[in-house]
Order: C-alpha cells, then sequence, then structure tokens
C-alpha cells in the first residue's frame, strides 16, 4: 500500500525520541498554539463523557425556590427561570455538541469521502451529475441550507446531525475529487493497474489513503462549523429540542430579556461554546500545517 | 472568452433551476402543512374547513402542478400569496430587503477596514508577538457564535450606557439610523473580518516569498515600497475573492443577529417564515439567496479575468 507517510516525517522530526511520545512532543514544541486547542478539545470530550461525575446536579429537575438564582452559593454558574442549575446544563450541553458535531462531521464525511471518490476515480456522467449537484447545494450558505433541513426534517437529535451533515457534503467531496484526480495519474496506481488490481479495489485501497490528510485537515474545521451551526440552530428554535440542555437553546432561552436582569445565563453557555470552537480551530490550524501545507487560508 | 460566459450562465441557469426544484422538495417532505399548524393552535380539527383551506392555498394539488404554478408565476414575477399575513409575497418581502442590504453593507465595509489592514500588518510582522497576538485575534472571530456576540454588544451597552441600541423603523434620521445598524454591523461583521484577515496574510505571506521581492529588495528598495507597492497589490486578488463570496454568505451572520437585535430584514423574516411552513415566502426566499450567490460567484470570476492578466478562460 502506498502511503505518503506523515508518520515518518513526525519521527524523523522528533529526532531521538522514537515513537508516538516523540511526535507528540515535536507537535507541542512545534505548534504550542495547536497542543493548547488539543487540550481544549481533550477537556471538552471529557465533559461530555463524565458529565455524570463532574455536575452535581441534574440538568432537568425545575426548582422554583431558585429561579434565576445568582452565580455563587450552591450553583455555582446560577440557575435559569426553572430553577435549573447552569453548570449542570452545560455540562450535559457537552453532549449534545460533541453529538451533533462529531455525528455531523463523520456523516458529511463518509458520504462526502464516497462520492468524491467514485467522482474523482470513475468519471464519466457520474462526476457530471455529481458536479451539478455539488453546485446546487453550494449555492446556499451553510447556516441557510441546515435551516431548511432542519426545519423540514423535524427537530430530533439525529435530524439535527443530518441537517447539518448534508450541508457539509459538497465542500468533502469538492477536496476528494480533486485529490483522486491527480492520484489517479500517480505511477503507483499505474503500477497496481500493470498487475491486474480491479479499479473498485485501487480507489480503495491506493487512492483513498492517501486523500486522508487534506481529509483530516478538513474534518477539523468542519467539526468547529458543525458545532457552530448547531448551536445557531438551537438559538433559533430549530435545533435538537427540549429538555435536552443544548447550548445554543440555553442562549435563546435567555436571549435579549436577561441580558438586564440574568447576564450569567447569557455569558456562560456564550462562553462554553466559543472555548470549544476556539479550541477545534486552534487544533485544526495547526495540523494543517503540520499535514497540508500547501492549503493556506 | 465569449463562449466561456455563456456555457457558465448555461450552467448557472441549471444550478438555479436545480435549487428550486430541491427546495420545493424539501418544504413539502414535512408532514402537515400550514393548515396543520394553524388547527393545532387552535386546539382542534375541522376536516371540512382544512380540506376547504388547503384547496384555497392549492396545496390539494399534485406537487408537479404546484412546482410548475410557482415556476410560471415566478417567470411572471407573480411570487404567489404569503399564507401568514395573505398579502402578496413580494409586498412582504421587498421592502425587508433595504434594511438587510444597509446592514450588510456596513458589515463588509467593517471587515474590510479591519481585515485587510490587520492582515497585512500581521504578515509583515510575521512571528513577532504582534502577529501572534492578531492571528489569536482572528481565530476567536471564527470561533464565537455571532448571536453570541450580539448578545454580549447589548449587555456591553446595558452595563455602561444603560441603554439597548434596539432598531426602530422610523428613525428620526439617517445618521440615528446608522448609528443604530453600527453595532449589529460589528457582530455581523467580527467573523468576516476576521477571515479577511487570516486570507490577506497568508496571501501577503506567499507573495513576500516571491523572487520579485527579493529583486525589489535586492535593488534597494524601501521596506514600505516593497511591502505596499510590490508585495500588497499582487496580493489582494485573493482578498477581493473572499470578500465578495462573503457578501454572498453573510446571510448566515444577518439571520441570528437580526433576531437579537430585532431587525425587521429579510434574513430574520425567512426564520420566521420557515417556522410557519409559510412556502411562498420561504420558497421565494431561498431563490433569491441563492440567486445572489451564484451571480456573485459567477462576478468574481469574471472579475479575476479583469484584475488579473495571466487569468484566461478558455478550454
Amino acid at each position: 500500500m502506498a502511503v505518503i507517510d506523515h508518520d515518518a516525517e513526525l519521527a524523523k522530526a522528533g529526532a531521538n525520541v522514537h515513537g508516538w511520545i516523540g511526535a507528540l512532543l515535536f507537535f507541542v514544541r512545534r505548534y504550542p498554539l495547536g497542543a493548547i486547542g488539543a487540550v481544549i478539545m481533550a477537556l471538552f470530550v471529557a465533559t461530555a463523557l463524565f458529565a455524570d461525575q463532574i455536575s452535581t446536579f441534574d440538568p432537568f429537575t425545575t426548582n422554583a425556590r431558585v429561579s434565576l438564582a445568582r452565580p455563587g452559593g450552591e450553583h455555582v454558574l446560577g440557575a435559569d427561570f426553572m430553577g435549573r442549575d447552569v453548570f449542570a446544563r452545560i455540562v450535559y450541553g457537552a453532549r449534545i455538541s460533541l453529538a451533533v458535531g462529531v455525528g455531523a462531521t463523520a456523516l458529511g464525511c463518509i458520504i462526502g469521502v464516497t462520492i468524491g471518490l467514485m467522482s474523482g476515480f470513475f468519471g464519466g456522467w457520474f462526476d457530471l451529475l455529481v458536479q451539478r449537484l455539488m453546485d446546487i447545494m453550494q449555492s446556499l450558505p451553510l447556516l441557510v441550507m441546515a435551516l431548511v433541513m432542519a426545519a423540514s426534517l423535524g427537530p430530533s437529535l439525529s435530524n439535527t446531525i443530518i441537517a447539518i451533515a448534508i450541508p457539509l457534503v459538497p465542500n468533502v467531496a469538492r477536496i476528494i475529487r480533486s485529490n483522486t484526480l491527480s492520484l489517479r495519474e500517480m505511477p503507483f496506481v499505474e503500477a497496481a493497474r500493470a498487475i491486474g488490481m480491479s479499479e473498485t479495489r485501487i480507489a480503495v485501497v491506493h487512492v483513498l489513503p492517501n486523500t486522508l490528510a487534506p481529509l483530516i485537515v478538513l474534518a477539523t474545521a468542519q467539526l468547529g462549523s458543525a458545532i457552530l451551526v448547531e448551536s445557531a440552530l438551537a438559538f433559533l428554535g430549530l435545533g435538537v429540542p427540549e429538555p435536552h440542555p443544548s447550548w445554543g437553546r440555553m442562549l435563546s432561552e435567555s436571549a435579549a430579556e436577561y441580558v438586564r436582569t440574568a447576564p450569567w445565563l447569557v455569558i456562560f453557555p456564550g462562553v462554553a461554546i466559543s472555548a470549544v470552537v476556539f479550541g477545534t480551530n486552534l487544533f485544526g490550524d495547526a495540523l494543517r500545517d503540520l499535514l497540508d501545507p500547501r492549503q493556506r487560508i | 472568452m465569449g463562449a466561456y460566459i455563456v456555457r457558465r450562465l448555461l450552467l448557472m441557469l441549471v444550478t438555479l433551476i436545480g435549487m428550486s426544484i430541491l427546495i420545493f422538495v424539501m418544504l413539502r417532505l414535512v408532514p402537515g402543512n400550514i393548515t396543520d399548524i394553524i388547527f393545532d393552535s387552535a386546539g382542534f380539527v375541522n376536516p371540512a374547513q382544512k380540506k376547504k383551506i388547503e384547496r384555497q392555498l392549492g396545496l390539494d394539488q399534485p406537487i408537479a402542478v404546484q412546482y410548475v404554478n410557482w415556476i410560471g408565476g415566478l417567470m411572471r414575477g407573480d411570487l404567489g400569496y404569503a399564507y401568514v399575513s395573505e398579502k402578496p409575497a413580494i409586498e412582504e418581502i421587498v421592502p425587508r430587503i433595504p434594511v438587510t442590504a444597509k446592514l450588510a453593507a456596513l458589515a463588509l465595509i467593517f471587515s474590510t477596514l479591519f481585515g485587510v489592514p490587520l492582515g497585512v500588518l500581521s504578515a509583515v510582522r510575521q512571528n513577532t508577538w504582534l502577529d501572534y497576538v492578531l492571528r489569536v485575534f482572528s481565530l476567536s472571530g471564527l470561533s464565537l457564535p455571532a448571536f453570541w456576540l450580539g448578545l454580549l454588544i447589548l449587555m456591553a451597552c446595558v452595563h455602561w450606557f444603560g441603554w439597548i441600541p434596539i432598531y426602530r423603523s422610523t428613525p428620526d434620521s439617517p445618521w440615528q439610523e446608522l448609528a443604530l445598524l453600527c453595532i449589529p454591523a460589528a457582530a455581523v461583521g467580527f467573523r468576516s473580518s476576521a477571515l479577511v484577515m487570516r486570507l490577506t496574510r497568508s496571501s501577503m505571506l506567499e507573495v513576500l516569498r516571491q523572487d520579485y521581492i527579493r529583486t525589489a529588495r535586492a535593488k534597494g528598495a524601501s521596506e514600505t515600497a516593497v511591502n505596499y507597492d510590490h508585495a500588497l497589490r499582487n496580493a489582494v486578488l485573493p482578498v477581493v475573492t473572499i470578500i465578495g463570496i462573503e457578501a454572498a454568505f453573510l446571510i448566515g451572520g444577518l439571520i441570528v443577529t437580526e433576531t437579537v437585535f430585532n431587525i425587521p430584514g429579510v434574513a430574520r423574516f425567512l426564520v420566521e417564515a420557515i417556522r410557519w411552513r409559510d412556502y411562498p415566502i420561504v420558497q421565494n426566499l431561498v431563490m433569491f439567496i441563492a440567486i445572489i450567490v451564484v451571480f456573485v460567484n459567477f462576478a468574481i470570476d469574471m472579475m479575476y479575468a479583469v484584475l488579473d492578466p495571466r487569468i484566461k478562460y478558455e478550454e
């Protein structure tokens, strides 16, 4: 299997320390901001996974006596209008963000890679048709497309994932297609053909692994925008429905009226969204410099 | 070039027809239409009356007939009637466009005014502390949700001035309107200024590595002349592109920002129409957005050919 080996480059640069620890140390030294981003992402995932252990309150329990309680005291980050603990809702909200972010990115990438690979490798009428379809989908901004999809599918967790995944497909398909087009002409593909490998096998075994580097870079960038779009959908009331504690929805509940009376309801969920997306972007930037240095935007 | 333009225009037409079919079918995938929402909120269902309303709105016809009716109307400039207000859709949409257009224009001015100079600065001072600060700043622009930024700005206004800059439809003077729009425009423009800044920086860095820049330095041109005369002029093309694309794609930020600041623009109207299943409004607005995006893309490609004589569109 011919794969342009990035690990080898990493290990070489990591010099005397061997294995993945060396690669890790190299990454931290070379891209300190990227390492910070990775730490933020790790914290985010850990929060989502261990939400039960982290928060002392239940995110769904309402309690009229502590309605709009200020931060500090028993409720560290205060309580919302229905007396639900804000900290607990933010901790559990990480699950929604993670599920939608990772789910939508993964689904979008799987569909995009399949379409892009077939389109680039087999060409012909299929390629032509797919290109036009991607044109159509790209003639709407991500949020508008996701809004219409979310509205037509109806509110639920899985529908939100689909509504965000589909608009992500064209980007992925385009990049995989253009990579496939150049890889198709590479000598190792010709060699594989010469020894009688089937076209499908060549596409999957030889071409696909070589598109992984740009794909990983793109997927990290998409993860950030998927999380942002999820929060915007929830903010507009078209995302994951109640009682799931989505960060965007927490902001729409509080919205403009609490700006005056209960600023903590506005500040903390927004900090959570921004921190996670910021971490993803920091990590994604470093990853792009490392894996795909030609593409610099 | 002529043949290329014709081919592009035909492709644009195909894209727009495809979009119209896609949006039409997608809106009708939903189980239930506006009559269900009306009867849901009324709390009872009167089947005879429901049938009657559906017939009035043309919802009982086959979907293909409904589509042909819509497109036929579009060709004649008739966008149909809004379900909610029962006014012609065009009367609902057109008056809301100016305020959104003003907001978008202000946001673009904002993003260009901040994005380009800061991006150049960041590139010229590459790997200094200033560069790091600017890069982290621009990355934060891509990470803050636009609606949260809007809410933070509202909060800051309340805290420091005891005043909420909520838009009024009848401002006392154009200046007051401008002042009221500037704040939401900054909230929208922050993200695109971050994008513009990042692209300006990378484009400048790309150009600064070129041989002719070394030549300029070697012949003794001053740093300022090299950076701004030689480099910036050549780096500006991709920046123009991203500003153009942002112009069409600002709508995402406008949707949430108009909601936060209660601005009666066309972007917020789209969300309201989607919630109400007001098909005539949604499908026409979505087509409007798609037309803008497609034409902006076309205009950018044409501009490329004009601005950069190396580019020729012939195959």
